[in-house]
């Protein structure tokens, strides 16, 4: 089936994948909402949303739905095309990192065999770096298109923090990229699977910490949820949202931290890589779907490390993220690099 | 036509049209953001000729970097109301005129460039583009000036912070 030279059967099984991988990645944040609330009653010791359904599993729909029944306002002063475009944007950036993360090794469906990956550039880490990059966007033109003065500051410090972090991560990532060799995150996960190699933690534990707190800061997660700081801010970036669009730039906070999170396990923590387990002794389909569980497993891990630190470290000043983002975090990642680099070099001779 | 081609002539005519709206719009923000979708289409056509690392370069310091640098500058600055002068016709005029010249000779230059006309463009094949590559000839054939042009970055990076430095 060739039109244009292309297989459009490929396309559709593209398609395919990449719904599945958005509607999961929905699921999974919409669930993350609920399971922030529990972990923050647990840690309250208090019981956390138990009224809809069993365990108060329902409680995100209830939430979804009371979001999109809201009224939506737009207000009169704001410049209405960028008020709809902002939250827009900030889901899109948030969702468009999933695909290049490798979900799961290859499976067998009707004789096609069906990577896990929607797209396995070589480039791959760098287009991470690029969609992080432009998730500023979102909340940058958000806050100033509702035409209000606490919006615009939130906005501000917004793209400031994600920009400061942003150079401490790229540092860190290319000190990565020093031990792997390559871009492509598919191999980077094939590399740490390899017998006798061990995850890129062992050899990065310094990068993957910073990497971890810049992490942090670009999902706006506290302690550095500066833009949304209440008591300074009233609400923030988003406070002149209503509805679903004010739902969305929430949605997405959540959906950012599911994806650096899987981005994280599939850097330095093996992907779908089982420990102590040979998958090429399974059958293909079997050794995908464990591997597809062991990293959802990892992903569940991390986000329940974001909500810790959440309801356990209070919220930096702001001259005190600035500080530790281009005193401590920058210098920091440059001696790792020039460290990582030189034993690189020493390893090769 | 095949795929490629498509490809080429939408990617292409959304560049334009951006470009064109990037002058046309009157709201500086809103300029903005035209630009970052022309920086969006050319990095489509990099994609296009197979030049992928470039193509994210180019989205990540051009779209991702400077453009949030220049939203800044213009949301601090709040041009938001209509505060540029109105320049009168006759200067309008002088532009538009000056500008098609220089349009028209860069289009005959084009025309008639024997290197241009006969080499085409490699969609697939061509693998220079590609980081290892890239790399390679970075850091083989052309190290010197490499390292030159970084020393040109150190430095002016230098002079910001000395400048930013002074009260």
């Amino acid at each position: 089936m060739t039109l244009l030279a292309i297989d459009w059967i490929l396309v559709l099984e593209k398609l395919i994948l990449i719904a599945v991988i958005i509607f999961a990645s929905l699921g999974i944040a919409l669930y993350t909402t609920f399971a922030e609330r529990k972990v923050a009653g647990i840690l309250q010791d208090r019981p956390g949303p138990n009224r809809a359904g069993p365990f108060g599993l329902l409680q995100p729909f209830a939430d979804g739905l009371k979001l999109i029944m809201k009224e939506e306002i737009i207000p009169n002063t704001s410049n209405k095309w960028l008020f709809i475009l902002g939250p827009g944007l900030a889901m899109t950036a948030a969702l468009m990192t999933c695909a290049v993360v490798p979900w799961g090794d290859k499976v067998e469906l009707f004789g096609r065999t069906i990577s896990l990956q929607i797209a396995d550039i070589n480039v791959g880490i760098l287009y991470v770096f690029a969609v992080v990059s432009l998730g500023v966007y979102g909340i940058m033109i958000g806050g100033w298109a509702s035409n209000n003065k606490f919006s615009l500051l939130a906005a501000l410090r917004g793209a400031s923090q994600a920009i400061s972090y942003e150079l401490a991560m790229g540092l860190s990532l290319i000190a990565l990229l020093m031990t792997t060799g390559t871009l492509q995150l598919g191999e980077i996960v094939k590399q740490q699977q390899a017998p006798g190699h061990l995850w890129n933690i062992v050899y990065q534990p310094l990068g993957f910490l910073i990497f971890l707190v810049c992490a942090f800061a670009e999902c706006n997660r506290a302690p550095f949820d500066l833009p949304e700081a209440e008591n300074e801010l009233n609400f923030g970036y988003h406070q002149e949202y209503s509805s679903m669009k004010l739902g969305f730039y929430l949605f997405s906070e959540y959906i950012n931290m599911f994806i650096s999170s899987a981005i994280m396990a599939t850097l330095f923590f093996g992907g779908y890589d089982v420990p102590f387990l040979d998958e090429s002794k399974l059958a293909p389909n079997m050794a995908a779907i464990i591997g597809i569980v062991a990293l959802l497993v990892k992903v569940v891990i991390f986000i329940f490390f974001f909500m810790w630190v959440r309801w356990t470290i209070p919220r930096f000043r702001y001259d005190q993220l600035m500080n530790l983002g281009w005193k401590k975090m920058i210098p920091l990642a440059l001696a790792n690099m020039l460290i990582t680099g030189a034993v690189v070099l020493y390893l090769h001779k | 036509m095949n795929a490629t081609q498509i490809v080429f002539w939408f990617l292409s005519a959304l560049a334009l049209v951006s470009a064109l709206m990037v002058l046309l719009s009157k709201n500086p923000v809103h300029s903005v953001l035209w630009l970052i979708t022309v920086f969006f289409a050319i990095s489509g056509h990099y994609i296009l000729l197979n030049a992928q690392f470039l193509a994210i370069v180019n989205l990540i310091v051009y779209a991702g970097a400077i453009m949030v640098l220049f939203l800044f500058v213009i949301m601090l600055m709040n041009l938001n109301k209509q505060t540029e002068p109105q320049k009168n016709a006759w200067l309008k005029m002088a532009g538009a005129i000056s500008g098609g010249c220089l349009l028209m000779i860069l289009i005959s230059l084009v025309k008639q460039a024997n290197e241009i006309t006969t080499k085409t463009a490699r969609m697939k094949d061509g693998d220079i583009g590609l980081i290892g590559n890239l790399g390679k000839a970075l850091f083989h054939d052309y190290v010197v000036p490499f390292e030159i042009s970084s020393v040109l970055f150190l430095s002016a990076m230098v002079g910001a912070v000395v400048i930013g430095k002074k009260d």
